[in-house]
């Protein structure tokens, strides 16, 4: 028997939080993955909403090359509000 | 890659973990490290799926229907837990079906407490008090564990366990309050449950070698005697609050330790149970087998179906 496929399961906990990733499970196909992610990650009405992604189309960075695909934003201190020197009397901004 | 690389890789990898860093699925682990979580993740989702035997085999004769209702929810969470650290233990590169293939094998380890037979309704009430409070000590300790995955996944199992400890000690509690025989057989349950339960929390700490190397990878964040002292100290009081009797009786309280001396655990019958000569060890995996084998055809059905509605168009979900 082989394994039927992976899914990765990604829950809406309210309306008005993002979809969040909180775990996987294994489905012959996307409607027994949504009805098993019901009953393996939502027992206790942890979510109104669930979306099912088979794992074998998630696309992912990898770790070895994260210093590379993360440097550009490492030495750009003026996207942040504090690189910009402004007196203190101005308040709010 | 060369040994010298090797070497300042696994470095940099105890580092991370000494800052309390966690490690993910994709990233650079030393060989060992894969191993040994595969192995310790796999044992604790056998021992959840396992473990929803001696108690399933009660849920048709609960006395109630509020009894019936939690049992079946608290077995069901138990096979929730054993989804979870599957999928957990899969991100280390071994398929469910390897996994499964070494549970019912019997090459793979699961908790011993699971092999003694769950004798009257008292022994519900018993397992979920006693082996759920242990397995919660257990696994509360591993919230912090330097596996990610790992770590998320025991994160959802403590949430959900406090629940099954506290619908066992209800059951105990009814029975004391109730008739003599019922008091009987509550403690009869606690006499028979409460030395496995000690042995649960492994060997002695002295003969539980790979100890250092766990602590160091804060897969055990606490010793086996450690936990075992906590639980004993946790649980006399609880037992003496509704008049159950701690069937030892070397057990004391140590003012100067500040905590309950307990009696020699027999560690013979703990190996006799650990490697297969339990009372039921047999039967439990007979069990499991017997599942898989006869749940072989909606396995492939499914699969059959699901080729077959391939061609349709799925739903979109944004
Ligand atoms: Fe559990
Ligand atoms: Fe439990």
């Amino acid at each position: 028997m082989k394994d039927w496929p992976l899914w990765e399961v990604f829950i809406r906990s309210k309306n008005g939080l993002e979809h969040r990733h909180c775990g996987s499970l294994h489905a012959a196909d996307a409607q027994m993955a949504l009805e098993n992610a019901r009953d393996v990650y939502t027992r206790r009405s942890e979510g109104v909403s669930i979306w099912v992604v088979p794992s074998a189309m998630i696309t992912a960075s990898q770790p070895e090359e994260s210093a590379e695909l993360f440097d550009p934003a490492a030495d750009k201190a003026y996207r942040h509000p504090t690189f910009y020197v402004l007196p203190d009397e101005l308040k709010h901004m | 890659m060369s040994e010298m690389e090797i070497k300042s890789l696994e470095e940099r990898f105890n580092q991370r973990i000494a800052n309390d860093e966690k490690i993910e699925a994709k990233d650079w682990m030393p060989e060992k490290y894969r191993k040994t979580h595969i192995r310790q993740i796999s044992q604790h989702a056998h021992s959840e799926i396992v473990g929803m035997l001696p108690e399933g085999n009660w849920i048709t004769r609960c006395p109630t229907l509020r009894r019936k209702v939690a049992l079946l929810a608290k077995v069901q969470d138990e096979g929730g837990h054993g989804l979870y650290l599957y999928s957990a233990a899969e991100t280390l590169g071994i398929s469910r079906e390897e996994l499964i293939e070494q549970l019912l094998s019997g090459e793979a380890k699961y908790s011993s407490i699971f092999n003694y037979p769950a004798l009257t309704w008292a022994d519900m009430g018993a397992i979920g008090w006693l082996v759920d409070g242990a397995a919660i000590m257990n696994q509360v300790a591993l919230i912090n564990t330097s596996y990610g995955p790992y770590s998320r996944a025991m994160i959802r199992i403590c949430k959900e366990e406090s629940f099954h400890q506290r619908q066992g000690y209800e059951i105990m509690m009814a029975l004391m309050n109730g008739t003599q025989d019922q008091r009987d057989m509550a403690q009869d349950a606690l006499n028979r449950w409460w030395w496995p339960s000690l042995m649960m929390f492994g060997p002695r700490d002295a003969e539980s070698p790979n100890t250092e190397q766990s602590m160091r990878w804060k897969l055990k964040r606490k010793t086996n005697d450690e936990l075992r002292q906590a639980f004993v100290d946790q649980t006399v009081p609880q037992a003496e609050l509704i008049g159950l009797r701690i069937p030892d009786d070397k057990l004391k309280w140590n003012e100067d330790r500040k905590h309950y001396d307990f009696g020699d655990i027999d560690w013979e019958e703990f190996w006799q149970v650990v490697n297969g000569h339990g009372p039921c060890n047999k039967q439990r995996l007979e069990a499991r087998r017997k599942a898989h084998e006869e749940g072989a055809w909606v396995r492939d059905a499914a699969m059959a179906y699901a080729e077959k509605q391939s061609n349709k168009p799925l739903r979109v979900a944004v």
